[in-house]
């Protein structure tokens, strides 16, 4: 399933249709022009729309790059056709005065260990649901994936009661925020993992659980222990379903603005999402802020998106059952 | 179990104990210190707030959205997976739609704030609108109804959820996720055998009573598996309204309308039991489809 397509396989059929179709009505050149007709408006159509679904994102990506006079004076489009005047100014604001460059960090700072550690667990668990025999794994393995039901909204107010008990208020070196609780990294880390959990567990383990049980079998009989088979064995073999997971649970991690909003108060230490979310509610029209600020936290999964396409499409495809 | 225990131990922290401890809580009255029955649920179904906290708006345009966006995005999406089967950059055609789906809904929302600004000189929607010759219109704003698109004339405020700004947000939905339903319907249609279609050709059929009589049959239950989880996507949909309008503007939906009981009004009963709604729609469509995966793992 991926987005590269199978081009060849439409065009080959083309011609034997267009052949058949003018043996049976006997039309030769009128019905090749109604042919033509069609295939001109597919493209049409098409192209249509994928301008249609371009242009918002251009729109945002040019503003970015004009002064601010410009942008409140006239439409983005006039950048295109009038005198080039593009400018850097807007990133460098954002970047600096608006605190978007902290927010950048705060994001990866959020992002990256929630995603690593999310999987790691993740992997832990399908393990052992997949390939180890213990009393009520079935209805442990069900209580857990009957969990994605759960939208996050309503976990908000309990765990952040427990949150608030638990906090440590000692501040973090470097990174800054509290220890654990509110406001702090690791609280995010432990929260966005166990949000994950459910659909990372659901996914691995339907994975590990096809892996050929042989290569187990010969593994134990070789005298190699559990953590061994783990770390040798089932995770090099899992590493495009573990690719697609970490892409998609990264994503979503990266581009989460509820969690953050709730367990991420203090603006020094607010995600991207949060920090332009703020703007928007501060700078509603600014659009030189607003447009630079949401193109930085696009930039990142736009790079994963080119980058790594199809592990990128069937993580987000694998990732929908998770809503 | 030390495999199991990290796994286990955030589970039950995290999403058991809150979900018993929500549907506790939209028991109790507003700072949970005691219990008043149904009353929460009553408060939900009778709307006696609806200026601060208005109940049915907010389920109507839920299920607006249910229906319109799911609607819509599958509609969408399979034309253009036809389509785009037809053409040479068809690879072109499916990642420029699939890009949306990479960004956050803030940013998404950023974007299309710029798109429905209702200045013609900035605003990209407006400035087309004024060029054909109708007026500028607010369009994260304006409760008219959809008459008004055409001619700007018509009852200020129209009846719940058929509203302009509705529409707009939808709208800003189905941009995020058609791309989604377009890769997998497409990925269903290769799996259509060209023998069938060719065989269809030979006795005559058209492009269109292929289409409808031999295509649209054996893709269904791909667009089943795509309304599922953009139905779920509608419920459970927070971000995108939080940004754009913040719920004002009669565009609150369940979503929205729990944050502002909860962390805004402080009013928990009243917000969990909005969650609670909120589970009781999603549980029975994602078990559904939760049964469809676990069936499709083992056939494979």
């Amino acid at each position: 399933m991926t987005i590269r397509a199978k081009v060849a396989a439409t065009p080959a059929t083309q011609p034997t249709t267009l052949k058949r179709e003018e043996e049976r009505s006997g039309a030769g050149p009128l019905s090749l022009f109604g042919k033509f007709l069609s295939k001109f408006s597919v493209h049409v159509i098409l192209i249509l729309i994928i301008v249609a679904w371009s242009v918002p994102t251009f729109a945002l990506l040019v503003s970015s790059f004009r002064e601010p006079a410009d942008i409140a004076r006239s439409g983005w489009w006039n950048a295109l056709t009038g005198s080039w005047s593009f400018t850097l100014d807007n990133y460098d604001q954002v970047l600096s005065q608006r605190n978007m460059g902290r927010a950048f960090m705060n994001s990866l700072i959020i992002s990256v260990p929630s995603t690593i550690l999310s999987i790691l667990v993740a992997a832990m668990a399908a393990y052992a649901f997949a390939w180890m025999r213990f009393p009520g794994r079935n209805m442990l393995f069900l209580l857990v994936v009957g969990m994605l039901v759960v939208p996050v909204q309503m976990t908000l107010i309990p765990v952040l009661r427990i949150y608030g008990d638990v906090t440590v208020d000692t501040q973090v070196p470097i990174i800054g925020g509290n220890l654990f609780g509110i406001n702090s990294f690791p609280g995010m880390w432990v929260a966005h993992t166990a949000y994950g959990l459910p659909f990372a567990i659901f996914l691995l383990r339907n994975f590990f659980a096809a892996l050929p049980r042989d290569l187990f079998e010969s593994a134990y009989l070789d005298g190699a222990s559990e953590v061994q088979v783990f770390f040798k064995i089932v995770l090099p073999l899992s590493g495009p379903a573990l690719a697609a997971l970490g892409i998609f649970q990264f994503l979503w991690i990266w581009n989460d603005l509820l969690i953050a909003l709730i367990y991420m108060g203090d603006p020094e230490l607010a995600p991207m999402t949060l920090a332009i979310r703020n703007l928007v509610s501060s700078f509603g029209t600014q659009y030189q802020f607003l447009t630079a600020a949401a193109f930085i936290s696009m930039a990142l999964p736009l790079l994963i998106f080119f980058a790594l396409q199809r592990y990128f499409v069937q993580g987000v495809l694998a990732g929908s059952v998770k809503g | 179990m030390l495999w199991l225990l990290p796994a286990l131990s955030l589970v039950a922290v995290f999403l058991v104990w809150p979900v018993i401890d929500t549907v506790r809580r939209s028991f109790m009255n507003s700072d949970s210190t005691k219990y008043v029955g149904f009353d929460n649920y009553r408060f939900i179904i009778d709307n006696p707030q609806p200026i601060s906290a208005d109940t049915h708006a907010a389920l109507l345009n839920n299920l607006l959205w249910l229906v319109v966006f799911t609607g819509v995005t599958v509609a969408l999406g399979l034309t253009i997976a036809v389509l785009a089967g037809r053409v040479r950059y068809e690879a072109f055609a499916k990642s420029a739609i699939f890009i949306p789906m990479a960004i956050s809904f803030v940013a998404a929302a950023v974007i299309w704030r710029f798109m429905f600004e209702l200045n013609p000189d900035q605003g990209t929607i407006n400035a087309v609108v004024t060029k054909l010759g109708a007026e500028a219109t607010p369009w994260l704003q304006d409760q008219g109804g959809p008459q008004t698109w055409f001619t700007n004339q018509g009852p200020q405020d129209w009846p719940q959820p058929f509203q302009i700004n509705n529409f707009a947000l939808i709208s800003v939905g189905i941009w995020m996720w058609t791309g989604f339903a377009v890769v997998i319907l497409s990925a269903g249609l290769k799996g259509i055998s060209t023998e069938v279609l060719e065989a269809a050709r030979v006795d005559g059929a058209n492009e269109w009573q292929i289409f409808w009589r031999v295509i649209f049959p054996q893709i269904i239950p791909t667009m089943v598996v795509i309304s599922t989880t953009l139905v779920i996507q509608a419920l459970k949909n927070f971000d995108l309204v939080f940004v754009l309008t913040g719920g004002r503007y009669g565009t609150d939906i369940v979503a929205t309308l729990f944050y502002k009981q909860s962390f805004v009004d402080r009013n928990f009963g009243v917000g969990a039991a909005l969650a609670v709604v909120l589970l009781a729609f999603v549980v029975p469509i994602m078990l559904v489809s939760i049964r469809r995966f676990q069936a499709q793992e083992e056939a494979r």
